[in-house]
């Protein structure tokens, strides 16, 4: 019996490879995506540990630590004279002093520009290159020497190729000070790893460093080495012994790895991310299996009952099926595994198009890639595999002996419309449950969103063979107008079989409903984020830092102010710090100037309360006030990084707009904010002109802004466009993923043609002999494969709308706006056209090359 | 019924064939549909299988021609071959005065849009198609604009009046054996041809079948070919031809079934 099912498979191979690939991309994702972020996880665990590789013992900043939204304040700096301190610790062998930063140095091209690096760090180092002090550079030397007088720089080798920069050049730095031109001493790369991703980092001699970023007598972290026979435990005792504790804080070099490893969590979510991907892909992939299992069953009605006739017990039969589905489902995973390997430089391609370069190293191919691939491809397999293979058993002998056998039909087949419905219900309720219920963990939300979604397509899916010849007959109608009497048959074909039909569809209606709730969600994310900021900027321009988001050095702002350039020119500052030990954004607003380009929605107070702030004012949006029971009179108190507090009294209430609050949960006058941050940034400098915005404005204040590279002035309108041309990336990144699982149902409906050809051989040869011209059966076949694409979009087209506002709906509290573009929709409508053009490509040629004579005798 | 018969018994060889068609028996119609040395060849060299050895015959208007022998006596290559649906390894076919066996692919395809009806022994229809769709097929696959009342004349002829709207899967096989003949007839083609009709029906619907096709034969002078075993079948023909090892062994004109199975004896002990 095995033998014959195997010896079935080969005579079938085409078949066989059309099934496998729709699940061969599936488990190609999966793979592909482990494969990367394994490979990005060791690149990080490398940067760290090689950081570290020779350091006992790290002794830097006491802090507040203080995290929000996955930001933390960066550690306060230590005294330089620390480091003499710990170089007279007996158990100290050798010590050296870092400064070092995560995002001041930036780097500028050869045009002027500061190097976007989309928001991954952009570090700056001083550092101590002497013999004794090498074992705890972090850095490797590729080329050249390191910097060893100001005015000299070692940046990163990846920085260097991709703008063109070579030892001995010149290179313009900006850092909390204007721009300056250094040379180029030396290429570096971060210990072994080949690629920081869109990092940067320039390194300069410890002095030097101390100047550009402002950290005067100040070091970020002193390395340690314990004399042989210590342990860095020993060690670190010490130290803390020696050391004043409320400034400093020892750890050994494995802890603080660990500690800084941490802030690379976000490979878990990119893996997750893309994982998210790969289960929809094999879940579509699972469809065009079921479905194309289920037609040759069907269509292998007379050889199972011959089967039978000859001795197989209906168990043989399930059995047969059930190793198709196994070898093809094992098959396809053991190809979809290898095929990861290249998907994952695709999936790496793909992010650096989209400008976000992760960090790489050699490639990483863990046995549980290996493991959880082969598994996923075989269980999804013969998991949809399984109905079809209970099906075949129905087959009774007698069919063997019958003229034009048919499959009986399934005994839950009457149930299928309660059993759609009762699953829909379900799949809503879970939904409803997700996004509707407040105290529930983000774990169990997730898993009741997914599941819903899954079940909802499943219900959907079975319901849908019983709309597919309304919806034929509508969508199959401008074929009938344009493709004459071939369209009319394509039409009838399609509602022939609905089963089919819809099966075939529902793989595509997936697709199309994921590409529209994401469409039609980020289109009302736009139309939000516009009104947020139409709403509360009255400037005629924003000036930020490069990527549009990132805090930037004050100086920008302040030449802006010096160059009188602007009628009103006021400064936002921005950081993190705790609020009645709440970690929350604390923004700085100049008191004077704020309201004439920032338009409060006062809830309690007004603007003649601005002038009242002081040293102790503070205004506070109206969610946080109440959260925190706060009301005009209460006190607060805030808690900054370097751990000085100061004691607030709440001024004055208003109401951001909730999807995009500009400024923090409490604003503070900006004499204030600069006493409480030692290095102040800016997020955003509001600038009015004289008259509105012009071209000669914008030069005036670009020329004010030139030695800050990092500095980009914008008007507001320009603004808005930035952020959504900025999202559209994003959204491309998600169209490009989804785009995985409609070529899935593309491998679908192929499949379901070539096997709908196949079984009206004998038709087609009739329809040649009465006078059918070839290109009349392509226009045929393709009309049909068109009628399904459109099913498939009419019934995803309303899915993915109905998500879309159940989620809006869900997110509520931040005033998303539903809008649904008909535009993209209509794109929409003609790629799945597309798409279906493109499956009936082979199927029509093969139908349209069959030979009439053969084809009339077929049986 | 006897009486209109004439007995007309001659063996037709090969060779003697061209000389038969040509010369002795001078139609008083034209020919529709003639072949000339027609041979058919399957498969290459020691496995090669000679289906039709060299048939040359012509079908004159209005004539029901039926073509009896054997199974692999060749009878249904030589009709394929006939109707343009499979090509000679030599000789020649025209229908209507043209030649059709050099013709490519859309060319036959126009060809039987225009010239050829046929009526298949499993009747073909297309099961999501009404009876009346089915039956005006091939003329919306033409394009053309077509004669409704022509139409409707033809579906009352096979009797189809009250069953147009029906499905084929609502239909007996009789009646879908009509349908195809409808189909068949509506296009008025120069020659139809049938594929053992009453191969797949009982005896009692295959004579109304019969009947159907005698009657279209004589009241629109369809040319018809029909190939069959049935004799019954085939004494609705004006003249039968017996096909063996893929030549023309006998030829009767107006035999009753009763002469055709004597005929048949004879050739296939011949």
């Amino acid at each position: 019996m095995i033998g014959v099912s195997l010896k079935g498979l080969a005579g079938r191979k085409l078949r066989a490879l059309l099934t496998a690939l729709a699940i061969i991309l599936g488990v190609a994702m999966v793979s592909g995506t482990y494969v990367l972020t394994d490979t990005i996880d060791k690149a990080f665990s490398q940067i760290f540990q090689e950081t570290y590789a020779n350091t006992d013992a790290v002794v830097n900043g006491r802090g507040a630590d203080i995290e929000f939204q996955g930001e933390s304040t960066a550690t306060p700096p230590i005294p330089e004279e620390i480091l003499e301190q710990v170089q007279s610790v007996s158990s100290v062998e050798a010590a050296a002093g870092t400064v070092f930063d995560q995002r001041d140095a930036k780097i500028l091209t050869k045009e002027g520009k500061a190097v976007n690096t989309n928001g991954a760090p952009s570090f700056g180092f001083g550092l101590d290159t002497s013999e004794e002090a090498s074992r705890f550079n972090p850095l490797k030397l590729l080329d050249g020497t390191w910097a060893d007088e100001a005015g000299e720089v070692v940046i990163d080798s990846g920085t260097a190729d991709r703008e063109g920069y070579a030892i001995g050049d010149k290179v313009q730095i900006s850092t909390l000070e204007p721009a300056e031109e250094f040379e180029i001493v030396g290429l570096a790369q971060y210990g072994n790893t080949d690629s920081l991703g869109n990092a940067t980092f320039a390194a300069f001699t410890i002095s030097e460093a101390q100047r550009l970023l402002h950290r005067d007598g100040q070091l970020d972290a002193v390395s340690v080495a314990a004399r042989d026979g210590v342990t860095p435990t020993a060690l670190v005792k010490d130290l803390r012994s020696e050391l004043p504790g409320d400034v400093v804080n020892v750890r050994t070099g494995l802890e603080q790895a660990d500690e800084d490893a941490e802030s690379a969590e976000f490979t878990t979510f990119i893996r997750y991310f893309l994982l998210a991907f790969a289960g929809i892909a094999l879940f579509v992939g699972a469809f065009v299996i079921f479905n194309t299992l289920s037609i040759t069953v069907a269509q292998r009605t007379r050889e199972f009952a011959t089967l039978r006739t000859l001795g197989a017990s209906r168990r043989q039969v399930l059995g047969s099926v059930i190793l198709e589905a196994l070898v093809i489902g094992l098959l396809s995973a053991i190809i979809g595994l290898f095929a990861g390997l290249g998907l994952a430089i695709g999936l790496n391609e793909l992010f650096k198009a989209l400008n976000l370069e992760l960090p790489s190293t050699d490639t990483v191919f863990a046995t549980r890639t290996i493991v959880v691939s082969l598994l996923i491809g075989t269980v999804v397999t013969v998991l949809a595999g399984l109905f079809p293979a209970i099906r075949a058993t129905r087959v009774p002998p007698i069919a063997a002996v019958r003229e034009g056998a048919e499959l009986p039909k399934s005994r839950l087949a009457p149930l299928a419309p309660y059993f759609a419905i009762v699953t829909i219900a379900i799949a809503v309720a879970l939904l409803g449950l997700a996004m509707f219920k407040d105290d529930l963990a983000t774990a169990p939300r997730l898993l009741s969103i997914a599941g819903g979604v899954l079940l909802l397509f499943l219900g959907v899916a079975l319901i849908s063979s019983r709309v597919v010849r309304p919806i034929a007959r509508v969508v199959g109608w401008p074929a009938t107008q344009i493709g004459g009497v071939a369209g009319r048959l394509a039409k009838e074909n399609s509602m022939r079989n609905p089963a089919r039909t819809a099966a075939t569809a529902a793989a595509l209606m997936i697709g199309v409903a994921l590409v529209t709730f994401v469409g039609v969600l980020a289109n009302g994310m736009k139309e939000s984020n516009r009104g947020a900021i139409e709403d509360q900027v009255q400037a005629d321009y924003v000036v930020t830092a490069q990527d549009g988001f990132s805090p930037f050095v004050a100086g920008a702002g302040d030449a802006l102010e010096e160059a009188g350039v602007g009628e009103t020119v006021t400064p936002v500052r921005s950081e993190l710090g705790k609020i009645d030990d709440e970690a929350q954004y604390v923004t700085g607003i100049d008191p004077d100037s704020i309201a004439e380009t920032y338009a409060f929605e006062w809830q309690d107070g007004s603007n003649a309360v601005l002038a009242e702030l002081g040293r102790d004012g503070a205004i506070v949006a109206k969610g946080f006030a109440d959260d925190n029971d706060l009301r005009v009179g209460s006190p607060l108190e805030l808690l900054a990084p370097n751990g000085s507090t100061a004691l607030l009294e709440v001024k004055a209430v208003y109401e951001p707009p909730p999807f995009f609050p500009l400024l923090g949960a409490v604003s503070v006058g900006r004499e204030l904010f600069d006493s409480l941050y030692e290095r102040p940034r800016n997020q955003y400098v509001f600038v009015n002109v004289e008259g509105s915005a012009s071209a000669a404005a914008t030069k005036e204040l670009e020329t004010a802004v030139a030695d800050f590279p990092d500095a980009k002035v914008q008007t507001r309108e320009g603004w808005i466009k930035q952020q959504d041309e900025d999202f559209n990336t994003f959204l491309t990144m998600l169209y490009v993923l989804l785009a995985l699982s409609v070529i899935v149902s593309l491998f679908g409906m192929v499949n379901t043609l070539v096997l709908s050809v196949f079984e009206r051989t004998r038709e087609l040869g009739m329809l040649r002999a009465v006078g059918m011209t070839r290109r009349q059966i392509r226009r045929m076949v393709r009309h049909e494969s068109v009628i399904t694409a459109l099913i498939g979009t009419a019934l995803g087209l309303p899915l993915g709308i109905f998500l879309a506002a159940l989620v809006t709906q869900a997110l509520g509290q931040f005033d998303l706006r539903f809008e649904v573009p008909y535009s993209l929709l209509v794109v929409f409508a003609v790629i799945a056209i597309v798409v279906g053009i493109v499956a009936a490509i082979a199927p029509a040629r093969r139908a349209a090359r069959l030979n009439v004579l053969e084809a009339l005798q077929y049986e | 019924m006897r009486s209109w018969l004439d007995y007309t018994v001659e063996v037709n060889v090969n060779a003697v064939a061209p000389a038969t068609t040509d010369g002795r028996e001078q139609a008083a119609k034209a020919a529709v549909v003639s072949a000339r040395d027609v041979t058919r060849q399957y498969g290459e060299g020691e496995t090669a299988v000679q289906a039709v050895r060299g048939i040359s015959l012509d079908v004159k208007q209005g004539e029901l021609t039926a073509i009896m022998g054997p199974s692999g006596s060749g009878k249904s290559t030589l009709m394929h071959i006939l109707a343009g649906l499979d090509k000679p390894t030599s000789g020649e076919v025209s229908i209507a005065g043209s030649t059709i066996t050099a013709l490519d692919d859309n060319a036959l395809t126009k060809v039987r849009r225009k010239h050829i009806g046929f009526i298949f022994q499993f009747f073909n229809l297309l099961p999501m198609l009404t009876a009346e769709e089915n039956i005006v097929l091939p003329l919306e696959l033409a394009g053309r604009k077509y004669d409704r009342a022509w139409v409707d004349q033809v579906i009352g002829k096979v009797g189809l009046s009250d069953r147009r709207k029906h499905r084929p899967s609502e239909l007996s096989g009789g009646q879908q054996q009509r349908v195809a003949i409808a189909r068949a007839l509506a296009s008025r083609p120069t020659i139809m041809f049938a594929d053992e009709p009453t191969g797949n029906l009982d005896s009692k619907t295959s004579a109304e079948i019969l009947d159907v096709l005698r009657e279209s034969v004589e009241e629109y002078g369809q040319t018809t070919v029909m190939v069959t075993h049935d004799p019954n079948a085939a004494a609705i023909g004006h003249r039968t031809l017996f096909l063996a090892d893929g030549l023309i062994v006998k030829e009767l004109h107006g035999a009753s079934a009763h002469d055709l199975i004597v005929a048949i004896d004879e050739v296939g002990s011949a």
